[in-house]
Order: structure tokens, then C-alpha cells, then sequence
């Protein structure tokens, strides 16, 4: 297998990927490319696989890819553990944050900024600018910094779920970041400040992934190419007009065309 | 990764393992009377501590070892393949370590204790003083003389029974009597060594006190005692210790602690308990068969018992607070941690017999492997033990499928004004919390060490904060390989 990527303008090369939980087949060859810096939405009904696109790539145990190989800034990412992909710049907001009791955030977000800092052979921060920094990301994202001394996400609110996901995100400084469903759960203003928060992330370097069930979340991050999921295949891709189209039609249509 | 990840278990390393050739003078195996009388005539006691050993041996002659109750397995003990003394021949005098064996010195150096008076970490404050026990021996006391000028003793049991005879005559037994259980018995009778303390009325210990035991030699038992007496007002926090080298064949620790607490004084008592658990397959490793167990004689006396147990084949221990005085406060707050073969049946009891008593109680268990860990408590609130009150909170953290966690609480209150409270919560190092981790750049070793601190934190902050960073090290360790 060749160790550079076929494919130098794309940070996210996704090709043919077929995956699946124990025996169930669920992507069925996914086709995806990602240029630095640009925003792609994921739509699609409920089962059609959004949620384990987004597991597959950030690597979680459970899925088992069977075919296809995916590029991340010119390295094979399936080869990869999931650790190494988060030390590459790969970020995933998670759909449910999980708490880790008695794990202050400090703490959590000094070992996983120090382990990035190893990976690419920097010198790590001391604990003093640690915290200038913590301090300055806190406000970027206008996180509490009660939140920031407490446990990982233990007691948060949902708003404050996604808002520590985003705190998290400013931190590592990703080349992608993927957004599972962040506005599931959020009211209107929870998720326009969410919104705000990618919003402010955004620049020429890093590239979105956000994976959504609504066009809501959409008024707010405007995405360069929207692509529609459906039944494990991306069954048509546009610009941001087609999420409108999808939002005053429902997903029937692509239903009917693809059933 | 997922289930099979926290089930694969390789083998941890444990650091300590090492054995060191030191020469020693050692009992032939076997226990018998004449074997009690040797003992006590190699130590110079005076008649009546060979008395009260010879009473001991005669009772546990008629006793019978804790199988039907507690909640693990073991061969039977052969008494009879014990040596039940043995002491390095070249020890250190009191005024230089030149005369020691210089392999004993050694061997300490490489545990990290410091048998000379100096600062044991750069950057802390405190200093530490050291009783460092070796196989049946105490080797070297550190900063004698520095708390003597405060009128504080702090010397091995042996030199207290020559040079305190009057202070041992009275609290030898006091708290655990010899006929306590099996092992306080066997122990009363063949103890050879430990840590003496005394600290007088109105006297804040300056320093951390602390006793390392470490078991060498192959074939014996380590039977020490350990006594501390805190009168009226004082304070002391002391610190124990303790490794063992790598051996095929299980070695027997039955040791006993006494505590004593007059008015207002308090007493904390910590552990990090690390003796060698045996390999993967569960093949040798120290029985820890310990008695521990404090009073609180007067009024607004405190004794706080704090532990992190790591290591041992198996560990029998329930260090307990008896709450004489009025308004007296005892605490328990545990990490018992179980790998591989491990097996813990470990807690604590809390006697309420003065009024307006308090204890509380905090046990974090942890188990992987195929290791099993119990809890045992018992909260006694005896009559007239009025508005006595009891908190317990008792959590379990399972890893993998193949482990086992268990909780027996026996609550008994015989006074109606007496209220407990128990809280109870089993849970799993989830595949999620994991993920998320690992999602962040953390490895899965990294992982689980950070949940497992975050899971023990309000245990690991009741520790000294040296012992703390020690501890979390220890906790990482005992875990390496439960998951990876």
C-alpha cells in the first residue's frame, strides 16, 4: 500500500469505504473528498449511516471496515489507532459527550494537548502558558471557566456539553473536525451560540465535517458542499441550496429515488 | 480495543521484585513453643512479654484460620514451612550506617527510602522519618533525635520494649487483644519487630513519621507490630510502606497496628500497601493477613485511616476505629485495587459507643483481571452511643467481564437516635468513556489511569501529598495491561 496519498489536495480522501457493526453491513462505499478549509454537510434520515461515518473515520473499536481506504492529510487513516488519528489533527464532536468523574478538564486537556505536542515533535507548554492558553480558548468559545475547574462534562448541561466539545476543539486546534449531530438536544439559542463558536474555528486550514439530521444548523454554518446519505451511500451532493431543497421536500424523495 | 482490550491481560511489571543477598541469621522452619522462647530470648525481653507471647501461642493453638466467612480462596497455610525470624547480621548502629551490610543499604536506596536524615524529595517541605523494617528487624530509625527534643518517641518496638517498658506494658494488646482473631494471635506470639510512637500531651508532630517494611529472605513471614499512642491534644500522621521481591511461593505478613487516641488528639494513619501480588497467573504473592485497629479513649479524639492497596496475593485487612470518647470522629477512606489472580476482602469497622460519635467511610474497589474484591464493613452503633451518625459510600469500578466486585454492610444500631447512611454504586471503565480519550489523543493506558484517579480522587486527596503522587504512580502501574 503506498504511504502518500494519491491525492495531495484533499485532506479527507474517503474512497469506496464499506463498513459495519459485527455481521451488518451499514456504509456500503462511501465516496467523500475534503480540501483544506472547506465546510461539508452531511444530511440525511435517521439509519442512513451519518452517525457511523463519523465513528469509522475518528476510529472507534466497535466498526469494522471491510473495504475502501481513506486519506488524511496524505496518510492512510484506517492504519491508524484512534489516538494517533486525534494526534494527526482529526476531532470529533461527539453526538453525547460522556462524563469522567473526578477528571478535572484541566487536567483531561493538558495530557491530550501534551501527547499532541509529542506526536509532532514540540516542545510541550509549561504549566504557566498551559493555562494562559486554557484561559484564552475559554474565552474564544466563551466556556465558563467554572466548567473548565469541574469534572469532564459531569453535571454539564447539554448546551454545556456542546459548548465543552467546542472548548476542546479551539484547544487541539484540529485540521478537521467532525460535528455529529451537535444540534441534537440544542434549543434555538444554545445552538446559534454553538454555531457562532465553529464559526469563529473556521479559517484556511481546517476543513468541517458536520453531520446533521436538519437544515436548521445550516442557517448558521453555511456549508461550501452539502452531500445526502442515504441507506450507507452518498447519493447526491451540492451546494448549500440543496439542504433548502431537502428541508421543504422532507427526505421522501430520496427515498423514493433510491429505495 | 473494546471488550477483548479490557479482558487481554499481560503482565505488569512490579518494579520491586528484586531480591538482595544480604547475610542473615534465620530460624530453622517450624513453630512450636521452644520457637516462640527462642525468639523472645534472641530480643532480651523481659519475662512477662515472653508471658504474654506464650499465653498467645497457647490460644492460637485452639483457634482456626478465617476460612468460612471471608470471600476468597487459599491453600492452607503450612505453619510449619515458616521461619519465623530472620535479621540481617551486619545491621547499622544507631550513631552510622558504616556497620550495615552495604547490600541492605542498597536494597534501600533502591526502594527510594532514605536511611540518611535528609530531605527525601527536592521542592517538599516536609521531612519524613523513616523506621525501616527488614524481614524480622528494624534497620535504621531516622531523626531520633530530632523528635526526641520534643518529647516524642518514634523507635522499632524492640528498643520501646527495652528503653518504654512501662508505655508497652500498657498498650501492648490494648486495642487488639491476642486473642482477637487467628492472625493477632499467631502475631502476639511471634511478632519480631515494628515501629514504636509516642507522642506526648499537647506535641504537633513536626514531621511525617512513616515505617517501610520490606520482606526478604525466602521461606519466612513478616510478623511486626506496629503501636502508636497519641496523648491528650497532640497530632501525628503516619505514613506505611511496603515491597517484597518476586517469588514463586506465596510469604505470610500477619502484622498488627494499634492506635491509640487520648482527648483531642488525632491520629491519621496511611498506606500504600504494594507487597508483591504474584505473577499473571497468579502463581506466588504475599498473604496479608493484618489486624489494624484504633481507639479513641478520649473525648474529641480523631483517628482517620487512609489506604491504597495495590498489591498482595490476598489482603485481610479491616482497619477500624473503636469511638470511646464523646463527640469522637473516626474515618475510613480505602483504593483497593485487584488484578489478574488477586483476591481482596478488605473494609473496616466503626464502633460507636460514646455519644454524638462520628465516622465516615469512603471504599473505592477496583478490579481486573479475574480478580475478586470485596468490601466488609461493619457500622456498630452501640446503647447510649446517642445521635451517633455514619456515612458510607462504597463504589466499585469493574474492568473487563471476568472480574468480580462484591459489598457486605452490616449495619447494627441499637440506639434510636442513631442515624446511618449508605450509598452504593457499581460501575464499568465504559468502551465510551475510552473511546473518548482516546478521540482526544490519550493512549488506552493513559486512559484508564486518568479514570481511575478521577474515580479515586476524594481518597487520594486524603493522602500527604508526597504519598499522593506515589499512589497515583502505583495505581497506573498495578492496572498496566488491563487494557492496551
Amino acid at each position: 500500500m503506498p504511504m502518500t496519498s494519491p491525492n495531495p489536495p484533499f485532506l479527507l480522501s474517503v474512497n469506496q469505504l464499506h463498513a459495519g457493526i459485527e455481521d451488518k453491513p451499514i456504509l456500503k462505499g462511501i465516496e467523500l473528498k475534503i480540501k483544506p478549509g472547506e465546510v461539508h454537510a452531511i444530511m440525511g434520515p435517521n439509519g442512513s449511516g451519518k452517525s457511523t461515518l463519523s465513528s469509522v473515520l475518528a476510529g472507534h473499536p466497535q466498526y469494522t471496515v471491510t473495504r475502501g481506504e481513506v486519506w488524511f492529510n496524505g496518510k492512510s487513516l484506517l492504519e491508524m489507532e484512534p489516538e494517533v488519528r486525534a494526534r494527526e489533527g482529526l476531532f470529533l464532536a461527539f453526538q453525547y459527550p460522556v462524563e469522567l468523574p473526578g477528571v478535572s478538564m484541566t487536567n483531561f486537556m493538558k495530557t491530550a494537548l501534551q501527547e499532541q505536542y509529542l506526536h509532532q515533535e514540540r516542545e510541550p507548554l509549561n504549566a504557566k502558558s498551559y493555562l494562559a492558553y486554557q484561559k484564552q480558548k475559554q474565552a474564544e468559545v466563551q466556556l465558563d471557566s467554572r466548567l473548565g475547574s469541574r469534572s469532564v462534562n459531569e453535571g454539564f448541561s447539554g448546551g454545556e456539553k456542546k459548548r465543552n466539545e467546542l472548548y476542546q476543539m479551539a484547544m487541539l486546534q484540529p485540521k478537521l473536525a467532525i460535528l455529529d449531530e451537535t444540534d441534537s438536544g440544542l434549543d434555538i439559542d444554545a445552538l446559534k451560540i454553538v454555531a457562532q463558536g465553529v464559526n469563529a474555528l473556521r479559517s484556511p486550514d481546517r476543513s468541517f465535517l458536520v453531520i446533521t439530521h436538519y437544515q436548521r444548523l445550516l442557517e448558521y454554518i453555511v456549508p461550501d458542499v452539502v452531500h445526502v446519505l442515504y441507506n450507507g451511500v452518498i447519493v447526491q451532493s451540492g451546494d448549500a441550496a440543496l439542504a433548502l431543497e431537502l428541508e421543504k421536500h422532507g427526505y421522501d424523495p430520496i427515498k423514493a429515488r433510491f429505495q | 480495543m473494546s471488550q477483548d482490550v479490557l479482558e487481554s491481560h499481560v503482565n505488569s511489571e512490579y518494579k520491586w521484585g528484586f531480591s538482595s543477598d544480604v547475610d542473615a541469621e534465620t530460624f530453622p522452619k517450624g513453630l512450636n513453643e521452644s520457637v516462640v522462647r527462642a525468639l523472645s530470648a534472641k530480643k532480651q525481653e523481659p519475662l512477662w512479654l515472653l508471658e504474654y507471647r506464650l499465653k498467645a501461642y497457647r490460644q492460637w493453638l485452639n483457634m482456626s484460620p478465617p476460612h468460612h466467612w471471608a470471600n476468597f480462596k487459599y491453600p492452607q497455610i503450612d505453619f510449619q514451612n515458616i521461619s519465623y525470624y530472620s535479621a540481617p547480621k551486619k545491621l547499622p548502629s544507631l550513631k552510622s550506617l558504616d556497620e550495615a551490610d552495604p547490600e541492605l543499604l542498597k536494597t534501600f536506596e533502591k526502594l527510594g527510602i532514605s536511611l540518611e536524615e535528609q530531605k527525601r524529595l527536592t521542592g517538599v517541605e516536609s521531612q519524613i522519618a523513616v523506621d525501616a523494617v527488614f524481614d524480622s528487624v528494624s534497620v535504621k530509625t531516622t531523626f531520633r533525635e530530632t523528635l526526641a527534643e520534643k518529647g516524642i518517641i518514634f523507635c522499632s518496638f524492640s528498643e520501646a520494649v527495652q528503653e518504654h517498658p512501662e508505655l508497652i506494658k500498657t498498650y501492648l494488646g490494648s486495642v487488639v487483644p491476642a486473642s482477637d482473631n487467628y492472625f493477632s494471635a499467631l502475631n502476639a506470639a511471634v511478632f519480631s519487630d515494628g515501629s514504636f510512637c509516642y507522642i506526648p500531651k499537647g506535641v504537633r508532630c513536626p514531621m511525617e513519621l512513616s515505617t517501610y517494611f520490606r520482606i526478604n529472605a525466602q521461606g519466612t513471614g513478616q510478623f511486626e507490630r506496629t503501636l502508636i499512642v497519641a496523648d491528650e491534644d497532640s497530632y501525628v500522621s503516619y505514613l506505611e510502606g511496603c515491597t517484597a521481591p518476586r517469588r514463586d511461593e506465596h510469604q505470610l505478613h500477619a502484622a498488627v497496628v494499634e492506635i491509640v487516641a487520648h482527648t483531642r488528639a488525632e491520629v491519621k494513619y496511611s498506606t500504600v500497601q504494594n507487597w508483591y501480588p504474584g505473577d499473571a497467573d497468579g502463581k506466588g504473592g504475599i498473604f496479608n493477613f493484618v489486624t489494624k485497629r484504633g481507639i479513641c479513649l478520649g473525648d474529641h479524639a480523631k483517628i482517620s485511616w487512609t489506604q491504597v492497596e495495590t498489591g498482595s496475593a490476598i489482603t485481610w485487612k479491616y482497619p477500624s476505629v473503636i469511638l470511646k470518647g464523646h463527640n469522637s470522629i473516626g474515618e475510613f477512606y480505602s483504593v483497593a485495587v485487584t488484578n489478574n489472580h488477586q483476591q481482596a476482602d478488605t473494609g473496616t469497622k466503626m464502633i460507636h459507643i460514646g455519644k454524638h460519635t462520628r465516622s465516615t467511610i469512603i471504599s473505592k474497589g477496583i478490579s481486573a483481571g479475574k480478580s475478586h474484591n470485596s468490601y466488609r464493613g461493619l457500622v456498630q452503633v452501640r446503647r447510649g452511643a446517642s445521635q451517633a451518625r455514619n456515612f458510607t459510600q462504597c463504589d466499585s469500578l469493574l474492568m473487563g467481564d471476568q472480574c468480580g466486585a462484591h459489598t457486605f454492610p452490616y449495619i447494627e444500631l441499637k440506639d434510636s437516635s442513631a442515624i446511618a447512611e449508605h450509598e452504593a454504586t457499581t460501575s464499568k471503565i465504559g468502551e465510551d468513556q475510552l473511546f473518548y480519550c482516546r478521540q482526544r489523543g490519550l493512549d488506552p493506558e493513559q486512559a484508564v489511569a486518568l479514570i481511575v484517579n478521577g474515580y479515586c480522587k476524594d481518597v487520594l486527596n486524603k493522602l500527604p501529598m508526597e504519598f499522593a503522587v506515589e499512589a497515583q504512580k502505583l495505581l497506573s502501574i498495578s492496572l498496566e495491561g488491563s487494557v492496551g
